[in-house]
């Protein structure tokens, strides 16, 4: 990856005074994952460029993550021992190296010429390649608020890939520490991944880089977020110390750990997605609670939101939660802090490893089974042996079964035509669809089914998210 | 006094404090068979005689009585058993695991027993609760029978119980050191012309045998008759005649039916209803001539009624029972036992003609035993767990079925006639689908997750553990298809034994020196296409799909990936590749040739693009792109730098050099990307005809796999293509040298590599299981793999490094289960047993295992 630093401000080889990195002495330094290089491909009185050149260990860094990667499990881990896009775009490896080798010039104090470190300058950076998750206008909106003029011009433009590169230009006059103080905070914000494990000591890093700009930025949020990696603690931690630096309201702080949520950056498109999950959880629990169960299966609990609903209700006596993830289970645990609650409150929660393709023993004997959000996750010629396993195998007396209006739709802005709501749905029914094939079970194994609707209703649409009360006849 | 107990039964001893229980036992049973309450409430409370422990001593005793009884053992409890609400819970833990309950009374004076605890330090009690247990004995011993002890045995004097001996007899229905041969006859109902056709269609011929007539075997087989001889037929007195004369000569066995247990008490005079066939039998005997009708029904009554339950035999392997029976009854006994074998299970409700809802046992059966059953008026008989029902409703105009065992043949005659409509229109198979298809419609989780041993016939046991199998089913449940698509998952493959060679990573060299070591003989080298793994299971038509592998999705057959996902978005595409596919196997003459109409296939699906355009898009070309835009804009400035007169000189090789691999890269990942907008753009390499109907095709050569796949090939190049391949002998040194100068041609012009196979499929060496293939890969292709600067010697040096021990283990695990699968799959075996080892293979996939290899 590739840095280069160019003033036009007379003489330009003053660059070499305020880098400490004298023009006609190519110096490398190790940085650990691989050796930082600065060269001067332009040293003149009138335009001098400054190179920063990263050539990072590539096997180095397939050997450390394994290692990191094993004691994390899973195909993530594994996935991350392939070849990948490190060693060359920059990224937060280029913020570490920004550090070592110009981290005197960063602080802003210069022996040599300190009146030149305070100074306005006129400078320009560039960056090639670097990867942007949010494409040329967030680039735009990150550094314009910030004085800079933006040129992102895209690398190979014809290759299909997820997430497009950029070659980036960005010009302005402000002092050199706080254009690397800029790039050192927003390069992982643009590039939006890290190559290290985020800790609490990164608030502060963020706070001191950001010291003078960030409390002001117009997309605080988002940097903070994105330099944290999503870390919605420490995100939040950070985000109300700027408030107070900024003394404004803490108003998005709330938005943003909703947004940060467990959907992250897949988040589905509905909108707005928080409140009508609250609704059909809600309605749910109502219905549930209705039929009189006292023992209930939440089937495909997820993070077990549902459950969370069900305990604060001393009705339920018998909570099951069931889901094929693991990593979703100990997410509904932790939601549930199973291991604070009391003996007496715990002992009417139970969550359990399962499948809905499969039959399964351990299902039989309750009063109600909730499969909220559940169907639309399974390929549809499976959908036979879910049915089949709690209709007609684990038998309880009252199944409620939510799942998207298809209808509904055409209502989300955000959604193209024919999309889904959710990368994983595998299909989504439109009302007629979904209470045929509600009939169709019910009837083969003996259950009467009735329909009703969450969410605002569209008269045309239908409501966002329709629900089948099944009752064994 | 001679005791003659069942060898498998739970024996309570009864008889107060110091009537000689313990030694009686002592004398006549194992110690691990005796259960001692004293002995137990020392355990619990370090002391034999503490009043206090006894309810935990109990609970405790009650507890491995159970698991005793369970595993069918003979279990003695040696406790006073004076109360008959103490000897209640033993005669319900004796019913609940259908043991016999046997009371051994030993009702010794009572001034005896009392001087025998004065001569005891540990019974310090007085004499006042000997004598209070004599009264509750006494009181207890008439009704023991009444309490449900099958046999009671009372012993009066200390002479008695010292002179008494004991022995074990087996069960009456224990017939296991009775090997067969038999021919298993299902419900005859009074279908005597069907029956002596029968008879006779199975090679039994009249003999005289002890001054009787009657159908005998030449090499000995015997008949079982299932029961229900008799009513709704014609001359269901015949039948009987027949049965009892066979039975009485010792050329059959015959089990009870309802219909006989209904006729005896019918017979002993009890109000039965005569429905269901009855008032015909009554017709028929009192139409017999009055001389010996008498006679007849007392000796036909009599017969019946000793009629045993079930017959358990062939060491434990063959069970038979009127209405069949479940794994937790077989050779035991109890109510329970004989209302199952007899009746079989209902659910307690009734179907819209009246009749008891059957529970079908038989789907839910896992035992080992085959189980050879009536009852239930089928079209046809059909296996389902290794249960067979042979009741093919012959009086109502179906077929007498007749089973052969141990062959497990099948032989029927057709009924003349239809003699008697069904209450309920006999069960009609769901269209197309086989019994056991439809008992495996829904897998149970319980025999999949957990840790669990597969046998496989390759390798042995191999273990799944835990975690792994977590892993699997999410995979499973969520993505995969639909298990009865998923007959087979192949095998990981690893690559050859790293190369010294300079820039080279691997090399055939390598490969061939690891299967001379293994004693191979001759190998198979043939070209690995690059592109992705695709398991097509196919079928002649959409019938012969439903009929062979029982899923109501209308689909022809399935293109699945390495991982069991669906391996196209459109189902239309994959059906149009799959429609091609069967019918170049039409063309090819295929399905005449391995007599099949299905066919389970390895390839290669091309391009690489098709399947992998998530990796392509993610990776493989951000990688291309960043590393050509780094590197170029690196070089730049830096030859910019040297035009200044500043040295760089050695920095800028190093990055011109790695602009060159970037290029190169590029270069290889766009090789094996093309655009797909259809069925034209697709190739299809198939390297593996792996199993067809009743055939796993693994006693054949790679030679043959080759041939036809080519012989495929040839019938549609539009999408199918040949693998080209060479056999070479590893004696002819030449012909090594030829291979890899093959391969050094091939992976130049772009190809990905070798794959290079033992020429066997499978083959043993000196070490056991051979790896049945070995990837070498080109060194152009790996840089895909290992990034674009892994031929720099610093990196290639730390690359080399690299254990192969382990993906090795896993080859030769998920080969060995993915074969395993396929011959449970062409055996017919139930779908979980099939699915185990698509399962087991996912869940090795699981494992932390560089995906680089």
């Amino acid at each position: 990856m590739l840095l280069t630093l160019t003033t036009t401000h007379q003489p330009a080889t003053d660059l070499g005074f305020l880098l400490r990195k004298h023009p006609d002495r190519p110096q490398s330094f190790d940085v650990g994952f691989g050796t930082a290089h600065v060269v001067y491909p332009e040293a003149s009185a009138e335009r001098c460029t400054a190179a920063l050149i990263l050539d990072i260990d590539p096997v180095a860094l397939v050997r450390g993550r394994r290692r990191d990667g094993g004691s994390k499990g899973g195909e993530g881990g594994l996935l991350a021992q392939y070849v990948n896009d490190r060693p060359y775009a920059a990224s937060s490896f280029l913020s570490v190296a920004l550090g070592r080798v110009f981290g005197s010039a960063m602080t802003g104090k210069s022996e040599a010429k300190p009146e030149l470190a305070d100074a306005a300058l006129p400078l320009e950076a560039k960056l090639v390649p670097i990867a942007c998750n949010g494409g040329a206008a967030l680039i735009e909106r990150l550094f314009a608020p910030l004085g800079y003029t933006v040129t992102a011009v895209p690398v190979a433009g014809d290759a299909e890939i997820r997430v497009p590169y950029w070659d980036l230009t960005l010009s302005g006059t402000l002092p050199l520490a706080d254009l690397l103080g800029h790039l050192y905070v927003l390069i992982p914000v643009l590039d939006d991944d890290k190559h290290y494990w985020v800790s609490e000591d990164e608030v502060e890093k963020l706070l001191r880089r950001g010291e003078g700009w960030l409390a002001q930025h117009p997309e605080r949020d988002l940097i903070t977020r994105r330099y944290l990696k999503h870390g919605r603690r420490l995100a939040r931690i950070a985000l109300e110390r700027l408030s107070e630096l900024d003394e404004a309201a803490p108003s998005e702080v709330d938005a943003l750990a909703d947004a940060t949520g467990e959907a992250g950056t897949d988040a589905p498109a509905e909108a707005p997605a928080p409140r009508l999950n609250d609704l059909r959880i809600q309605r749910v629990a109502e219905v549930l609670r209705e039929s009189g169960a006292r023992s209930v299966l939440d089937l495909g609990c997820g993070s077990g939101r549902l459950i969370q609903a069900l305990l604060k209700d001393r009705q339920f006596d018998r909570i099951v939660g069931v889901d094929a993830s693991l990593r979703d289970l100990e997410a509904a645990g932790a939601r549930l802090k199973l291991e604070r609650l009391s003996e007496r409150v715990r002992d009417r929660v139970k969550l359990l490893l399962g499948a809905l393709t499969y039959r399964d023993a351990r299902l039989k004997g309750f009063d109600a089974a909730a499969l909220v959000e559940v169907i639309e996750h399974i390929d549809l010629p499976m959908l036979e042996q879910l049915a089949s396993a709690v209709f007609g195998d684990a038998r309880p007396q009252n199944v409620v079964v939510t799942t998207p209006n298809k209808e509904y739709n055409a209502r989300y802005e955000t959604l193209a035509e024919h999309a889904l709501r959710h990368h994983d749905h595998r299909f989504e029914w439109s009302r007629a669809e979904f209470e045929a094939w509600a009939a169709a079970v019910a009837a083969r194994h003996g259950y009467a089914v009735r329909f009703e609707g969450i969410g605002e209703a569209d008269p045309e649409l239908g409501t966002p998210t329709q629900m089948g009360v099944f009752t064994c006849n | 006094m001679q005791l003659r107990i069942p060898d498998f039964a739970l024996v309570a001893l009864i008889g107060v404090s110091g009537s000689g229980k313990s030694s009686f036992a002592a004398r006549h049973f194992l110690p691990t068979e005796i259960l001692s309450s004293d002995r137990l409430r020392g355990w619990v409370a370090d002391d034999e005689t503490d009043q206090n422990a006894t309810p935990d001593a109990f609970a405790v005793l009650h507890f491995i009585a159970g698991k005793r009884l369970a595993a069918r053992r003979l279990t003695v409890v040696d406790a006073t058993n004076v109360r008959p609400e103490d000897r209640r819970l033993l005669v319900d833990l004796a019913r609940r695991y259908h043991a016999l309950p046997v009371a051994i009374v030993l009702d010794m004076p009572e001034a005896l027993c009392i001087a025998r605890n004065k001569g005891r330090s540990d019974r310090d009690f007085g004499a006042h609760v000997v004598r209070n247990q004599v009264r509750l004995l006494r009181r207890s011993i008439r009704g023991l029978q009444r309490e449900g002890f099958r046999h009671v045995f009372t012993l009066n004097t200390p002479e008695e119980a010292e002179a008494a001996t004991l022995t074990r007899d087996p069960l009456y229905t224990d017939r296991r050191q009775d090997p067969g041969p038999f021919d298993i006859i299902g419900d005859i109902h009074g279908c005597h012309d069907e029956l002596t056709a029968l008879l006779e269609k199975l090679g039994y011929r009249p003999r005289e045998v002890d001054g009787r007539v009657v159908p005998v075997h030449e090499s000995g087989r015997r008949v079982i008759f299932l029961g229900d001889l008799v009513d709704r037929g014609p001359k269901s007195p015949e039948v009987l005649r027949l049965a009892m004369d066979m039975v009485t000569a010792g050329q059959a066995l015959c089990v009870q039916g309802n219909h006989e247990a209904r006729l005896v008490r019918k017979l002993n005079g009890k109000n039965v209803q005569v429905t269901h066939g009855l008032a015909e039998t009554m017709a028929q005997l009192e139409a017999l001539n009055e001389g010996g009708r008498a006679a007849f029904i007392e000796e036909s009554r009599r017969f019946m009624d000793d009629l045993r339950s079930h017959y358990w035999l062939d060491g434990g392997k063959l069970v038979v029972a009127h209405a069949g029976l479940k794994e937790e009854m077989h050779g035991r006994g109890s109510g329970a036992v004989r209302s199952f074998a007899l009746y079989g299970e209902t659910t307690g409700e009734t179907d819209e003609f009246g009749l008891p809802v059957r529970f079908n046992w038989a789907s839910e059966y896992r035992g080992k035993a085959t189980v050879v059953y009536g009852h239930v008026p089928t079209p046809a008989a059909e296996w389902v767990n290794r249960t067979i029902c042979v009741d093919t409703s012959c009086v109502f105009g179906g077929k007498l079925t007749a089973l052969r065992y141990p062959e497990l043949e099948l032989v029927d005659v057709p009924a003349a006639r239809v003699y008697s409509e069904p209450v309920r229109p006999l069960a009609a198979q769901a269209a197309g689908r086989s019994a056991q298809q439809e008992a495996d419609a829904l897998l149970d989780l319980a025999e999949v997750s957990g840790k669990r041993t597969i046998t496989t016939a390759l390798y042995g046991h191999v273990r799944i553990e835990p975690e792994n199998a977590t892993a699997a089913l999410e995979v499973m449940s969520r993505f995969a298809v639909d298990p009865r698509w998923l007959i087979y998952l192949p095998p990981t493959m690893s690559p050859s034994e790293t190369s010294a060679r300079e820039r080279l990573l691997e090399h055939p060299d390598e490969a061939l020196a690891h299967f001379e070591r293994a004693g191979v003989e001759r190998v198979i080298a043939e070209e690995k296409h690059m592109g992705s793994r695709a398991v097509l299971v196919v079928a002649r038509d959409h019938d012969a799909a439903l009929r062979r592998f029982g899923v109501p999705d209308d689909r022809m057959g399935r293109i699945y990936t390495r991982t069991g996902r669906p391996f196209f978005k459109d189902d239309a595409l994959e059906q149009a590749v799959l429609a091609r596919v069967a019918a170049a196997a039409s063309a090819a003459g295929l399905w005449e040739h391995l007599g099949s109409d299905w066919l389970c296939l390895d390839a290669e699906l091309m391009p690489w693009s098709a399947k992998a355009q998530g990796l392509i898009a993610e990776q493989y070309r951000p990688v291309a792109v960043a590393s050509g835009a780094a590197t170029v804009a690196t070089v730049a400035v830096l030859r910019q730098t040297a035009a200044r007169g500043v040295d760089v000189a050695p920095l800028l090789a190093r990055m011109e050099t790695r602009a060159a691999n970037a290029g190169a890269y590029a270069a290889a990942v766009e090789h094996y990307i093309w655009p797909v907008a259809g069925i034209d753009d697709l190739k299809l390499a198939p390297f593996h005809v792996l199993a067809s109907e009743g055939k796993v095709h693994i006693d054949r050569g790679h030679d043959w796999h080759m041939a036809t796949a080519a012989a495929f090939a040839a019938a549609d190049p539009a999408l199918l293509v040949a693998t080209p391949h060479r056999i070479v002998a590893l004696a002819d040194a030449e012909a090594r040298t030829a291979l890899c100068d093959w391969w050094t041609e091939l992976t130049a012009r772009g190809g990905e590599g070798l794959v290079l196979k033992p020429l066997d499929f499978v083959t043993r060496g000196g070490k056991g299981l051979v790896q049945p293939a070995l990837k070498c890969r080109g060194r152009e292709y790996l840089r895909i793999i290992y990034g674009p600067d892994y031929t720099m010697p610093e990196h290639l040096e730390r690359l080399r490094e690299r254990s192969l021990g382990g993906k090795r283990a896993l080859a030769l695990k998920e080969f060995a289960l993915g074969i395993e699968g396929l011959e449970r799959f062409v055996r017919r075996e139930p779908l979980r047993r099939v699915h185990e080892c698509a399962f087991g293979v996912l869940a090795l996939e699981s494992q932390p295992i560089d995906p680089r290899l």
